[in-house]
């Protein structure tokens, strides 16, 4: 019969604590891809990004000149891009398909057609 | 035949006054309830509705130039004749937005609102009431709007009929926000439920192609406001092309511009005007009419729309422009 002693017991057992915080660790020190998309009057750059179904994603957003809205009802997006800043948006794409997002924030004579897709595959 | 207080009311505001305001008024002259509940609704809504018709005009974009018409303002021009030409005359004009076409040059914006105004006050029609779009209000709140136009929502009583102009692009996005919509539930609260009501904005306040914005993000607000009436009228512009659209007892109705026209997103997949056609530069253009003269069966309680379609035989021509009738009992 082998007898472990107190302090094997708390070290093991402090091992075994560490491990498992060390594999949360890694599992959260792998940060979602981050997406950068500039706005400016008219146009979103890239014009077209393409996201994996269930796949976590931050949507990194500027804007080189004035305010700016990033909106799809079908994707739950509803912000505004304030020039100077810069906004972080989670997005985990649940559905596939093509989604338009849209400048819904008027930004001057050729707003109503700036907008870009994301594709969800 | 008795006539209760609901269905007297429902039969005027239906039709602002028309064919089913014909059947009604020889009942009124009689002795007991129906005179008197005229006599309440006039009283309720600041007076009992008589036969009259009004003009909605949208979508002007007075100073844009541009492939998709190279003719700049010349159909809201003819479109100022052609209300002249009316017989009878209308009582009001409905300007539902995008006035004039947005510019970044100083002074501009100015000029072209006061361009827009030497035109509108050709119209042979005093009484005037507009709304802005985003292209006049949306990039500087509405500041400049005030200026020449007045507040950018306001509401106001003609002969028994109450019309609220409703503001859902000065915010900068497509909303109408929580100020406006205390508002109209204070302008709402003095009116029973069967008061006819004619609500005009500038974008649809339903959800009728986020994608392309014509939708108002609280736009189920605004109805959800309007929900107790039961004869509430919306007329909007912003979509370039004539569309109809029914929520419950409410007709949502579009005009078409007069500058270019959107297609019908249902068929395509981009927002692009309909192309500029040098044989008929003012196909798809116009303006809607809406009547209180007698409407037609089978449906004597509904409002008596013509849809025009302002056409013209050159584009440069100054030989006149025939005028398509296309009536409509919506």
């Amino acid at each position: 019969m082998t007898r472990t002693s107190p302090l094997l017991r708390w070290t093991c057992s402090a091992a075994v604590a560490l491990a498992a915080l060390a594999v949360v660790r890694g599992a959260q020190a792998e940060p979602p891809a981050v997406v950068a998309i500039t706005a400016h009057r008219f146009e979103f750059s890239p014009a077209e990004v393409t996201l994996e179904r269930g796949q976590p994603v931050v949507l990194r957003l500027t804007s080189l000149d004035v305010t700016h809205g990033f909106y799809s009802k079908q994707l739950g997006i509803d912000e505004i891009i304030e020039h100077g800043k810069v906004l972080e948006v989670p997005l985990t794409p649940a559905e596939a398909g093509r989604f338009t997002v849209i400048c819904d924030h008027f930004c001057g004579a050729g707003h109503g057609n700036m907008k870009m897709v994301i594709v969800v595959k | 035949m008795a006539i209760d207080r609901r269905d007297f009311l429902r039969i005027t505001g239906l039709s602002l006054g028309a064919g089913a305001l014909y059947r009604v008024a020889p009942a009124l002259a009689g002795e007991g309830a129906p005179g008197d509940v005229r006599r309440g609704q006039a009283l309720a809504n600041g007076e009992a509705v008589t036969p009259f018709s009004f003009v909605q005009l949208s979508d002007t974009h007075v100073g844009f130039s541009g492939p998709p018409n190279p003719t700049g303002a010349a159909a809201f021009e003819r479109a100022v004749a052609m209300v002249n030409a009316l017989s009878p005359r209308p009582d009001l004009i409905l300007f539902t937005g995008d006035l004039t076409h947005d510019s970044e040059t100083p002074g501009e914006p100015a000029a072209r609102m006061r361009r827009f105004k030497e035109i509108a006050a050709r119209l042979q029609v005093t009484k005037q009431h507009a709304v802005p779009g985003e292209h006049d209000a949306g990039l500087d709140g509405g500041a400049l709007f005030r200026e020449f136009f007045g507040e950018t929502s306001s509401a106001f009583d003609h002969k028994g009929v109450h019309f609220i102009g409703l503001d859902n692009v000065s915010r900068a996005r497509p909303e109408v926000g929580p100020a406006q919509l205390a508002w109209l539930k204070q302008d709402l609260a003095r009116f029973p439920r069967t008061a006819p009501i004619v609500l005009f904005t500038h974008r649809p306040l339903f959800d009728l192609k986020p994608e392309w914005e014509w939708f108002t993000r609280d736009g189920d607000a605004v109805m959800k406001l309007l929900e107790p009436y039961e004869n509430v009228t919306v007329l909007y512009g912003h979509i370039h092309r004539e569309d109809v659209h029914q929520v419950g007892p409410v007709r949502h109705l579009a005009a078409r511009s007069l500058v270019f026209a959107f297609p019908d997103p249902v068929l395509v997949a981009d927002k692009k005007p309909i192309p500029f056609n040098a044989e008929h530069p003012f196909r798809n253009l116009g303006l809607r009419v809406v009547r209180a003269g007698p409407g037609k069966a089978p449906q004597p309680a509904a409002l008596s729309i013509d849809e025009v379609e302002l056409t013209m035989r050159e584009h440069s021509g100054t030989e006149g422009f025939a005028q398509l009738l296309r009536p409509t009992s919506l």
